[in-house]
């Protein structure tokens, strides 16, 4: 930061200084790499943790219910005893593969423009939010339409209120955290609406963010129109039938100065198609093996922008095994054993890391396709059963992540696929 | 005579697992509870059904830092029915740069026992700038 004199070339350079760039950054330290670069284009290291002030992040992590600012101060603490001080104000425009060395570009405030060359490359860019041009919502574009993020940034950072009587599209967790959020400082929360039969975001949130403030939830409605010159003035709502198409009947509107978009996160990898790193159509974040490592030697990817998780504690483990990984490849002492391919299976909608290594452990993350009950999850080889466990309820909002001690030597392929139970 | 017993669908809201539980009670004490994974699962249902507590988190102004806010919370639960309260109690409070996590903001809030502290670390903008001032004159 300031002061700090900018170094031509290092061994890691870190894109982002949120939880996974900072926990990336700390295990290649701990790792025994010392010349490590985090660069971060807000004026503050900590990523979206910032702006997210309720509680609920860290059970895993520290075993106590942190806000998002006090477990992002831990790490940025713990870094900073480290001496890794994100260098803030700057932001990575453009990575260069080299071969064995990488090249990026960065576009500073206090240093302007520089070229640093880095042996290792670690994406910890996060995501962004889906907005109004992602899911196209007919009618005029007045004023007052915004994403639920922006809302809590407002909110949070800079104490404006984003209107007083609003109304919330998708149930995705940030919306609901935000409906609880304006109620709370006086505004009028109207109703949430959603597309899907089931709520995107998590019953806990349903319950404390909704239920607490007798706050309405549309399942399998949408907004149909939008109306209002300069500044919204209502929205009008229709269920939907199987097909998704708004019926005829039970239509109605709903006056409001505000309309809070939560439809969803995408990570943030346009830095990463520039490198070259070929993205997985439906995460929307690279293509990994079992170092986290892109498709792109030396590239690695950890957090939102590999994957969007809902809970930031994984986003830690996430980053700490990626940056444990990215030093081994600047020690050469990476692993040995082939990687074999991992399949998403019955009712999984995805699976990472695309590969797993013979003989060594392996962490995969999954999601399945919509809520079921009474399932069992089962991690396959083409021969024997590593994991099978059944759960009473999964949905699609919740991360399953999954620990293999071994894969076995003469594995050729893993499959996880879920399987009904009888109950 | 026959104690009233009442059955009442929850979700515990202790962690992001979100259990649906069964909660079997009467008017005294908690008979049985389904459904938890958990211990805490049976304790979230005792404080709801009987006591519902919060925990609440919002900002206050701050002057002298980068930001106009900071973040601050209850530093524990407190009594639902007292949130609203909190907030408008908290919204009249300004500090001062710096502050740190675990700063309290009011001690013993609306006498519930609970200190509203505060979540973020923030420095104090005038300093730094006084230094990056001299650094550049230097
Ligand atoms: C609104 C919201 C509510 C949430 N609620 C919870 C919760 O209750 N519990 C929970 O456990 N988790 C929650 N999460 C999830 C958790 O906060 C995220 O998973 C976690 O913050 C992701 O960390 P990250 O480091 O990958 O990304 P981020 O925190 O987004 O950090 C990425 C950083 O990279 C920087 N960056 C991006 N591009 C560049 C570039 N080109 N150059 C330099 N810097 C760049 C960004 O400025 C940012 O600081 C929530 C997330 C959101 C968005
Ligand atoms: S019962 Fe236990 S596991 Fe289930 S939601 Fe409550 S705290 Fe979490």
């Amino acid at each position: 930061m300031v002061g700090s004199k900018i170094v031509k070339s290092v061994d890691a350079l870190v894109i982002g200084a949120g939880p996974a760039g900072l926990a990336a950054a700390l295990a290649l330290k701990n790792s025994g790499i010392k010349n490590i670069l985090v660069v971060e284009r807000e004026s503050a290291p900590g990523g979206i943790l910032m702006q997210c002030i309720h509680n609920g992040f860290g059970l895993h992590r520290f075993k106590e219910e942190l806000t998002g600012p006090e477990y992002a101060e831990r790490y940025i603490d713990s870094a900073r005893k480290e001496d890794i001080i994100p260098l803030t104000n700057t932001a990575a425009i453009d990575i260069i593969d080299n071969g064995k060395t990488k090249t990026v570009v960065l576009l500073s405030e206090e240093i302007g423009l520089a070229s640093i060359k880095t042996k290792v490359v670690i994406l910890a860019m996060g995501c962004r939010e889906r907005n109004r041009g992602n899911i196209a919502i007919p009618g005029s574009r007045p004023a007052g339409v915004i994403t639920a993020g922006l809302a809590q940034k407002m909110t949070n950072l800079h104490g404006l209120l984003p209107g007083k009587k609003i109304v919330i599209l998708g149930s995705g967790d940030i919306g609901l955290i935000m409906a609880r959020r304006l109620t709370w400082e006086g505004s009028k929360v109207k109703a949430v609406v959603e597309v899907q039969p089931h709520p995107g975001g998590l019953n806990r949130n349903i319950v404390q963010c909704l239920n607490d403030f007798n706050i309405p939830l549309y399942l399998s409605h949408t907004i149909t129109n939008i109306t209002g010159d300069k500044r919204i003035r209502k929205v009008h709502i229709a269920p939907i039938d199987t097909h998704f198409d708004p019926k005829k009947t039970g239509n109605f509107t709903l006056s409001c100065d505000c309309l809070l978009l939560s439809v969803g996160l995408i990570p943030e990898n346009e830095l990463s198609l520039k490198a070259g790193v070929t993205l997985d159509p439906i995460t929307r974040g690279a293509v990994v093996g079992a170092d986290l490592m892109t498709n792109v030697p030396g590239i690695f990817s950890c957090g939102n922008v590999l994957q969007v998780h809902d809970l930031v504690d994984f986003v830690s483990e996430e980053a700490e095994y990626c940056g444990k990984a990215a030093a081994a490849y600047i020690k050469g002492t990476c692993k040995k054993g082939a990687q074999i391919p991992v399949k998403a299976g019955n009712l999984v909608r995805y699976v990472l890391p695309s590969k797993v290594r013979r003989g060594a452990e392996a962490l995969i993350s999954l999601r399945s396709m919509g809520p079921s009950k009474n399932v069992s999850i089962i991690i396959k080889t083409d021969t024997e059963v590593l994991y099978k466990a059944i759960h009473k309820k999964i949905f699609p909002s919740i991360m399953l992540r999954i620990p293999i001690k071994q894969i076995p030597a003469g594995a050729k392929h893993v499959e996880v696929f879920f399987e009904a139970e009888e109950k | 005579m026959k104690r009233k017993l009442t059955i009442k669908n929850l979700t515990c809201i202790a962690c992001p697992m979100g259990c649906d539980l069964e909660v079997t009670y009467t008017p005294e004490k908690i008979i049985e509870v389904k459904g938890n994974t958990c211990k805490r699962g049976i304790t979230y249902a005792e404080t709801e059904i009987f006591h519902p507590e919060r925990v609440v988190t919002t900002t206050v102004r701050v002057k002298g830092a980068r930001i106009e806010f900071v973040p601050v919370k209850t530093e524990k639960t407190i009594p639902k029915k007292l949130t609203h309260s909190v907030i408008k109690h908290a919204s009249g409070v300004t500090l001062k740069a710096p502050v740190k996590v675990g700063d309290i903001v009011i001690k013993n809030i609306l006498n519930s026992g609970v200190n509203l502290i505060v979540t973020r670390n923030l420095v104090c903008v005038n300093q730094k700038s006084k230094k990056r001032k001299r650094k550049k004159s230097s």
